[in-house]
């Protein structure tokens, strides 16, 4: 159950798969994103509501040939410039774009979890988007003839997340900004969940989210695992790295200078 | 006292909040201005992100929507899927506080891409976000952005966020239940729709800007109000409270 960093991946992640790494600004799995980069995958099609700097890195490092996304930007700094050159210049390979809303991307996890092929949402009405994604489309009420938007379920090969601490046998617990964890490890086949601790007995918290052993499949203990990004109760957001990497995502060569550092 | 021309945007942008209301917050120049009236003259208006806090009490500026002292400040902390269908999606919440890559004359958005052509975009933005919905959803929506010609076209290059579609009736028609944008806040001045074809015309210069600064910096041909007033100044509390709310250079001038 509670297995190493690089023994997680090497047995969830395969070439080819959908992976989802989720974290609403909070909690964000960078370390397992990083694992990834340095196992080499490649051809995955990469979920989240709001790609940053791990979804840009590995963009940047090859590892991707879709991106499901909502919003995919530098939170509080501006654009992903490693993202931005795969759409606009096939760099450092073509990458196709599935896009959504928060709305549409969080109903669809929802529908994931939940074992139903669809869910249904008041949004997208009169925007763009439905032009551009096959994966929105009306839908009529059946009770009351209402035309309303359909999205249909995620169902990720392998869901990843972070989390403040796990017991021996891998019982999650998480708390604070808790975005779409719980629906992202549900509606996964297989799921990975990092944590800042591993203890004997879980202590209760206010407001904490509990997920089961046997809802997991496995648990990598990663002190510091999602850095940048932080876990509420053990470290806080490092904002400076998010305003460093904008320079380092800029450039090609710059980029591929912290690529080197990460995977020598 | 004086100021800048985006102290006079974030402080009119503030002002255009009332103490009470449920404001949903996007990042950037929106969440200064709201936390700047919460600071002011609205200390009870509820900020509300779209990472999940309800309620926010931040002492200190958020880089971003999911900062911790944000949701360690906040009434209620929510997953995401319950914030935009609980709390967003049946318009509990009043005021929709959005910004802008691109706007047109009826309050259109695009944060999604620069150029005509979606698969082979000039540039390419961070995209939707929760914006659509609050745009849809909200009682109404605030727009604060700065006024250039690269900003304010005649066409959005892609409606990411519905304002008013292209004139009268089209919101209803749409189904979207809120009210859509009543007011666009700029560095220039503040323009609002037009009662009868709800196209966005200049309601309040800011002091000192000319009718023809605010001309020159959109690019369709912008209407003037039958009286255009003039935005009252910053007053010395408030700069004072958005300065310490930034920690901006004049900040540490003048005290």
């Amino acid at each position: 159950m509670i297995v190493t960093l690089a023994e997680a991946v090497a047995e969830l992640v395969h070439d080819g798969d959908t992976v989802a790494l989720e974290g609403f600004t909070h909690l964000i799995p960078v370390a397992a994103g990083h694992e990834i980069i340095r196992q080499g995958r490649r051809g995955l099609t990469l979920v989240r509501m709001t790609p940053d700097i791990v979804y840009d890195q590995l963009i940047g490092a090859g590892c991707a040939r879709k991106l499901v996304f909502s919003w995919a930007g530098n939170p509080g700094v501006g654009s992903l410039h490693r993202f931005r050159d795969a759409v606009q210049h096939a760099w450092p390979g073509p990458l196709e774009i599935e896009e959504h809303s928060h709305a549409g991307m969080a109903n669809r996890y929802v529908a994931g979890a939940s074992g139903l092929p669809f869910a249904v949402l008041r949004g997208y009405t009169g925007t763009d988007l439905p032009r551009h994604t096959a994966t929105i489309a009306p839908i009529t009420c059946p009770f009351t003839g209402e035309t309303l938007t359909a999205v249909p379920a995620l169902n990720p090969d392998v869901g990843i997340v972070h989390a403040q601490r796990a017991d021996r046998r891998g019982n999650v617990q998480y708390w604070g900004i808790t975005g779409v964890h719980k629906e992202v490890v549900l509606a996964s086949a297989r799921s990975l969940v990092t944590v800042e601790e591993v203890v004997d007995e879980l202590t209760p918290v206010p407001g904490a989210v509990v997920l089961p052993a046997w809802a997991v499949t496995r648990v990598a203990h990663v002190p510091g695992g999602s850095h940048p990004s932080y876990a509420m109760g053990f470290s806080d957001r490092d904002n400076d790295y998010y305003q460093r990497w904008d320079a380092i995502s800029r450039d090609r060569a710059e980029f591929g200078r912290w690529l080197e550092g990460l995977t020598s | 006292m004086s100021w800048t021309a985006d102290e006079m945007m974030t402080v009119a942008a503030a002002r255009a909040l009332r103490g009470g209301t449920r404001c949903f917050v996007g990042i950037g120049l929106p969440s200064t201005a709201a936390n700047l009236a919460r600071r002011t003259h609205a200390p009870d208006l509820v900020l509300v992100y779209e990472s999940g806090t309800i309620g926010a009490k931040p002492d200190r500026l958020p880089l971003s929507i999911g900062d911790g002292v944000l949701a360690e400040t906040a009434d209620a902390v929510v997953g995401v899927p319950e914030m935009f269908n609980y709390w967003l999606q049946p318009g509990r919440i009043d005021v929709g506080f959005l910004g802008a890559a691109q706007l047109d004359r009826f309050g259109n958005i695009n944060t999604t891409v620069i150029g005509d052509d979606y698969a082979d975009p000039r540039v390419r933005l961070p995209g939707a976000g929760g914006a659509p919905e609050i745009a849809a959803s909200c009682r109404e929506v605030i727009v604060v952005v700065r006024q250039s010609r690269r900003t304010f076209v005649d066409r959005v290059d892609f409606v990411t966020s519905v304002g008013h579609g292209s004139g009268p009736g089209d919101r209803a028609r749409l189904g979207l239940r809120g009210g859509g944008p009543a007011l666009v806040i700029t560095d220039l001045g503040v323009l609002e729709p037009d009662p009868c074809d709800r196209e966005l015309v200049l309601t309040h210069l800011h002091p000192g800007v000319t009718p023809e600064q605010a001309v020159a910096a959109t690019g369709w041909a912008l209407r003037l109000a039958p009286a255009v007033s003039t935005t009252e100044a910053p007053r010395p509390a408030e700069l004072a409270a958005l300065r310490a709310l930034t920690g901006s250079a004049e900040d540490k001038e003048t005290t």
